[in-house]
């Protein structure tokens, strides 16, 4: 299953509660105000460096450089582009976090 | 691989637009099928003919025309949620069609994944 989380964890708890469902060997893809999640400093992204035994952690590149947040990604999370987002939904199952 | 994509955000309110149009560009470069592209609740908007945006700005409408004109595919706008928001075929843009949910049912059964974009 891939889970698309597109909301970022100040404004919503999708991120969370996509954390707390997904299954051992899920994909998550964070878009949009999500990348923040994903960045150093931001109180989720120890979540995710504890997730990432279990999950394989992708960001969508293009929305983090949008936000000027490319150089304060984690090494837990694989940033991709839009061809690495569409590989990821034909490989598994899609899920969004709406 | 066959794509259908459901978009339930209006354009230049949400980022939901651009992402879907971007996914879709992206999967047909990498030789996947679009089946259909279901415009739902606010998304009926990225029909709307009436859009203006400003020149040095992106054509979000138009963007959806030529990716219908260019690979022919099938733009389903939600009736009901389309008359509630003033969509109606004397405003729809080209390359957009008007029907029902069933439509968005079809894309469920007949494409491999349904990738959704919303806030």
């Amino acid at each position: 299953m891939l889970h698309i989380v597109n909301k970022s964890p100040q404004e919503k708890n999708c991120l969370d509660a996509c954390l707390g469902v997904a299954t051992d060997g899920a994909a998550v893809l964070l878009i949009e105000d999500a990348v923040y999640a994903a960045t150093t400093g931001h109180p989720a992204a120890a979540k995710l460096e504890q997730a990432q035994s279990r999950l394989k952690l992708y960001v969508l590149r293009p929305d983090l450089e949008a936000r000027g947040m490319a150089d304060r990604l984690i090494a837990a999370v694989t940033a991709v582009d839009y061809g690495g987002f569409v590989d990821l939904a034909a490989e598994h199952t899609c899920q969004s976090w709406l | 691989m066959k794509f259908g994509i459901l978009v339930n955000e209006g354009p230049y309110q949400h980022q939901s637009a651009d992402s879907a149009y971007l996914f879709c560009k992206a999967a047909l470069e990498k030789g996947h099928e679009i089946h259909r592209v279901f415009f739902y609740h606010d998304g009926v908007n990225n029909a709307s003919r009436l859009t203006e945006p400003p020149q040095d700005d992106r054509n979000i409408v138009k963007r959806w025309t030529q990716l219908a004109e260019e690979h022919g595919i099938d733009l389903v706008v939600c009736v009901a949620a389309a008359l509630r928001r003033g969509i109606k075929e004397e405003n729809l843009a080209a390359g957009f069609r008007i029907s029902g949910l069933g439509q968005l049912v079809e894309t469920g059964i007949e494409a491999d994944r349904v990738v959704t974009f919303g806030d």
